[in-house]
């Protein structure tokens, strides 16, 4: 199914004064587990607390605090390594990643250098339909997320919050397989996507719940194919970091920013340096990161605090035998049973909820029909008014109770939409209410006949004319649904007044 | 004969025979605290908690269901959080800490109904072997040749002269490399470091994570065992805690050890090694042998290289350990200038809170662990300590049972003797006991005789790994066999 | 491995504690009397030893993703050198 033949989509290419410049971008995107407790202590990860209120004192790194492990942070990492295809490491270890900052209390981050949990991996990063880049995972590991510096509350001092500190990230590093803004934006959206599939991370990048690294450096054309076919990075151009960056669309400003400001060091004759860069949304510029303007010398050592982390086979069995149906295969069961378009399809697996909420009314119903209504009326009425998929009005019953009366003939389309308003104003029975109110088309053959023949005597000029003219007889058929007050079958109409016109 | 100067073991009899009161037997070791402030063993004296202890102990006692440390007074190395009492480790930069938790062995001891006397002095951070490099100056040896005062070695240098001088029953001790054993040994008590993950680290300010491990320090080998006993057992905050059920320890002293095998480890004796020292071995082997023991000739090729790796690990693990104390949260915080920012905040902080010899340390482990050293001496130092253990590894798997060395290479040196030494020549103190901490295996020191000067030596005894009990025996028939009795003069 | 003084301000540097430009120099011969005694360890035959990972091998401990921990931050800010309105504050920091 996903053996797809897709093509490769051609790298953003930026001309320059001299000849044109491709990009490389490579990506180390933050997800926060969607734990209740910390990755190391049983203080909770909720947001909008109190300052330092969800504070364990091994949070605070007061002398002699120990940490302890949260098993459903490792089960939460091993789940997305299953999630990206990758190889799961029964053996990991815990690192010491050791520099001074006020929001890292214990003088060094708890991570995982050495022996990563997760290794190598995939994700199938689509652009549009056929065209997609197969981008490579190189590792995830489980570290500790720091506090929050508050700079702006007193003009002499920087105010500190634990709150968020140790709470557990997956680290998920890519290769610098992404070609240009769109991708490496699209990049961040399919592994957003994947994670929510796996409910390992909810995703909230408002709330920096996932956060990109964007690693940026420009080459000239051709350098990048000998970069992949000897994987020596002295192919390319020295890459700039872009730090924190948790919108979409400020990924692809700050990339194409940074591209262009390589671009003119470059083109200056200059050289890049490498650094860690900061966006500034406001400028649409990115800069030098002071407070990493020294070179750092993490000095990494394995945690004496912790253990090396051994897992067992038969438990990551165990998850990979309750993952669920990932977006890639979702998307092509959907296209493949329903017969749905690329595009419908995409829409429809954007998330877990519109999926399971498609496939409810699909079931037993036409599947292009069931899209249609789910795509075009249900979530066009619940964009409108802001509403997610969970808190619709209409519900699988009642939207599926409108396409019965369609599938029937019972109610015409134009009446289906009309339905459709009353049960997401009034809610309801569909049935119930087409019914009550006169919904339902008329199919009674003896009646519609009748205004047929009433029609056609009442109009013997219009006759005369329809008979020359075939095309006129579209005039009775109109006459007639309006004297059924519209709920004459019209396929109905038209066949009786063709017959009794002797058309 | 004062109630202060009793055992754990003779005071528990007295305590639940109704023979002595716990408030009594506190008052007794309060009075003889306050009348060692020449010792400058207590750093911080807390009896208030000490009483209302000993009469929460009273009450117990009267139940009759009062376990064997209820009532006991005990001494507890700056080294543990104690809630609400100042634990600065020996160090300014924690001047002023009052942890809002309890360790998780004071949280056991006091639990048992132990009572607190107050903190004792140790080297900062635990990081001295002289207890000289105290922020609080250093603690004293009772014992003394002439008119100079001694170390009573370090770390825990405090807790060893406290327990000589019988200003407690017992006091808590650590051991990274030899922090227990060695000024046990200076001082004429027995202390044990166990098998590491026997006692929960939780609590205890870090030195070196995966060396560190804490002990009892006490006048026998009985007293250890009971005493070890209410300490050790699996905590669940402590991941390198081990989830073993903890033997009778107290129960193994039966004082037979015909049979069993004693291994004499010949890298032990080195060039150079005083007579004295060589002979108090002898005369410990001999003992063993009489108490029906087989003495076999072993080898443990690795022990020179114990030293050099040791001071590569323990400081390593320390840099990153001690880098929590940045003038943030707790501790102390420089006076800042004009300009300055957090940069100068923290190297302010660090250079006026942590000593010389802490912040040495500190530097080599930043040292050792950058770019392009790591490999060279981290990742190379724990290579060695691979096959240290493993050394161990092979005479266990012989069929030896205990290991018996000497415990120092001296005897008490004087207090300032060593200011102007290389640091590396105070570093040789540990020489006997370091393979112990590298290999996590439980050690004991003994005393066993007087040199000629007339100051107690020990011997160490390295047992198998979490089998204390076994050792305890072992060192309980080399005690009895020794007889060593002797106190010192009174001169505080 | 002998430090010079260069060496010695960039370690004093990296691990955050001011030493006096005059005192370099004493503390570089210090720290290398140190390593030269380290260097024994060269004489060591390591190959095809793993460095140890932990001297008594059981299973790392977990805990259940269970809230059991905080609410406290009165205890948290007890030690603070300084602590204003709930916050830890420090000299003003620049990203």
């Amino acid at each position: 199914m996903l053996d797809l033949t897709y093509t490769l989509p051609k790298p953003r290419v930026i001309a320059g004064a001299r000849h044109d410049w491709e990009l490389v971008i490579g990506m180390e995107i933050h997800a926060q587990v969607a734990s209740n407790a910390k990755l190391f202590s049983g203080a909770s990860t909720q947001v909008g607390s109190e300052p330092n209120s969800n504070v364990a004192f091994v949070d605070a790194a007061m002398p002699g605090m120990l940490p302890v492990i949260n098993e459903f942070c490792i089960e939460q990492a091993v789940r997305t390594g299953l999630g990206l295809k990758a190889q799961i490491n029964l053996t990991s270890a815990f690192d010491r990643k050791n520099y001074f900052y006020p929001d890292l209390p214990q003088g060094y981050q708890i991570s995982q250098l050495y022996h990563p949990i997760v290794g190598m991996g995939e994700v199938l990063v689509e652009m549009s339909p056929g065209v997609a880049r197969l981008v490579r995972i190189e590792r995830i590991h489980l570290e500790q997320d720091a506090g929050k510096s508050i700079h702006d509350m007193d003009p002499a001092m920087s105010f500190v919050d634990f709150n968020r500190t140790g709470v557990a990230l997956m680290e998920i590093v890519s290769r610098p397989d992404l070609r240009g803004p769109e991708e490496a934006a699209a990049y961040v959206a399919k592994l957003r996507q994947i994670l929510r599939y796996l409910g390992t991370c909810d995703g909230n990048m408002q709330n920096g719940n996932l956060r990109a690294d964007v690693n940026v450096s420009v080459c000239r054309p051709g350098q990048y194919e000998k970069y992949q076919a000897t994987q020596d990075f002295g192919h390319l151009g020295t890459r700039c970091e872009i730090k924190n960056m948790n919108s979409m669309r400020f990924i692809q400003l700050a990339i194409d920013f940074e591209a262009r400001r390589q671009i003119a060091i470059l083109e200056d004759g200059g050289t890049v340096h490498q650094e860690t860069r900061l966006y500034d949304p406001d400028k649409n510029e990115t800069r030098s990161m002071r407070s990493k303007e020294e070179a750092h010398d993490y000095r990494y050592f394995p945690d004496p605090d912790l253990l090396p982390l051994e897992i067992e086979q038969a438990w990551v069995d165990d998850i990979a035998a309750q993952m669920p149906e990932l977006p890639d295969a979702k998307k092509a069961r959907f296209m493949g049973d329903f017969g749905l378009t690329d595009y419908d399809a995409n829409v429809l697996t954007a998330d877990l909820e519109s999926a399971a909420f498609f496939e409810a009314v699909a079931a037993g119903r036409d599947g292009k029909m069931a899209a249609n209504w789910v795509i075009n009326e249900l979530f066009g009425r619940l964009n409108k008014q802001g509403l997610a998929i969970a808190d619709s009005p209409v519900s699988v019953a009642q939207l599926g109770g409108v396409l019965d009366l369609i599938a029937s003939g019972e109610i015409s389309g134009k009446m289906a939409k009309d339905l459709f308003e009353i049960v997401w104003t009034e809610g309801g029975d569909p049935a119930a209410i087409a019914a009550a109110r006169g919904m339902k088309q008329v199919t009674d053959t003896g009646a519609i006949e009748a205004a047929v023949d009433a029609i056609i005597a009442e109009n013997p000029g219009q006759v005369e004319k329809a008979r020359a003219n075939p095309k006129l007889a579209g005039w009775f058929v109109g006459q007639v649904i309006k004297s059924t007050g519209g709920k004459a079958n019209p396929a109905t109409v038209n066949e009786m007044v063709t017959r009794k016109l002797g058309l | 004969m004062n109630a202060n100067e009793l055992t754990i073991a003779a005071a528990r009899d007295a305590l639940r025979k109704g023979d002595l009161t716990a408030v009594d037997l506190t008052m007794s070791c309060l009075t003889a605290m306050d009348a060692g402030d020449g010792l400058n063993a207590f750093v911080h004296k807390t009896p208030e908690i000490a009483l209302d202890q000993a009469r929460a102990a009273d009450a117990r006692l009267a139940q009759g269901d009062a376990p064997a440390m209820c009532g006991i007074p005990l001494g507890i190395k700056d080294l543990f959080c104690t809630k609400g009492v100042p634990s600065q480790a020996g160090s300014n930069i924690l001047k002023g800490f009052r942890p809002e938790y309890e360790s998780t062995v004071t949280t056991r001891l006091f639990e048992a109904g132990a009572v607190m006397l107050g903190k004792l002095n140790m080297d900062e951070f635990a990081m001295g072997s002289s207890n000289e490099t105290s922020c609080y100056g250093p603690a004293v040896n009772p014992w003394k040749v002439d008119d100079r005062q001694l170390t009573p070695g370090g770390s825990s240098g405090g807790s060893a002269a406290a327990v000589a001088a019988d200003l407690c029953l017992a006091a808590t001790g650590t051991d990274t490399g030899g922090s227990i054993r060695q000024p046990a040994a200076f001082t004429g008590i027995v202390g044990i470091k166990p098998t590491y993950g026997r006692v929960s680290r939780w609590g205890i300010v870090a030195f070196a994570s995966s060396l560190d491990q804490a002990g009892p320090m006490t006048k026998t080998v009985r007293d250890a065992a009971i005493f070890l006993q209410a300490m050790a057992g699996h905590d669940p905050k402590d991941s390198t805690s081990a989830n073993l059920a903890v033997p009778d320890f107290e129960a193994a002293l039966t004082g037979d050890i015909r049979g069993t095998t004693i291994g004499i480890p010949k890298e032990y004796r080195m060039d150079g090694m005083p007579d004295e020292i060589e002979a108090l071995w002898a005369r410990g082997i001999a003992m063993m042998k009489d108490a029906g023991a087989r003495i076999v000739d072993i080898s443990l090729p690795h022990t020179k290289y114990a030293l050099p790796a040791y001071y590569v690990i323990a400081p390593a693990e320390a840099s990153s350990n001690l880098a929590r104390y940045d003038g943030v949260r707790y501790g102390h915080r420089a006076k800042l200038t004009a300009g300055d920012g957090i940069t100068e905040m923290y190297e302010k902080t660090r250079a006026e809170g942590f000593g010389p010899e802490v912040q040495r340390r500190i530097m080599v482990g930043t040292y050792v662990l950058s770019a392009g050293f790591y490999d060279a001496y981290y990742n190379r130092a724990r290579r060695v300590r691979a096959l240290i253990k493993r050394d161990f590894e092979l005479a266990f798997a012989e069929g030896i049972d205990a290991i018996l060395t000497p415990a120092t290479p001296s005897s008490a040196f004087g207090l300032g003797e060593m200011a102007s030494a290389d640091p590396v020549e105070m570093y040789l103190n540990d020489v006997f006991t370091v393979t112990v901490n590298l290999a996590g295996l439980p050690g004991i020191a003994v005393p066993v005789g007087l040199d000629r000067r007339g100051l107690p030596l020990g011997l160490q005894l390295i047992g198998r790994p979490w089998a204390e009990g076994d050792l305890l025996n072992h060192a309980h028939v080399l005690e009895t066999a020794a007889g060593f009795v002797a106190k010192a003069d009174k001169w505080w | 491995m002998s430090i010079d003084t260069d060496t010695a301000r960039k370690v004093a540097k990296l691990a955050r504690i001011r030493v006096e430009e005059a005192d370099l120099p004493a503390l570089a011969g210090q720290l290398s009397g140190i390593l030269g005694f380290m260097e024994q360890l060269n004489e060591v035959d390591v190959t095809g030893v793993e460095p140890m990972t932990s001297v008594t091998p059981m299973r790392l401990a977990r805990r259940a993703d269970v809230v059991t921990d905080g609410g406290q931050a009165g205890r948290v800010l007890a030690n603070a050198p300084d602590a204003r309105e709930g916050f830890f504050a420090v000299p003003k920091v620049v990203e």
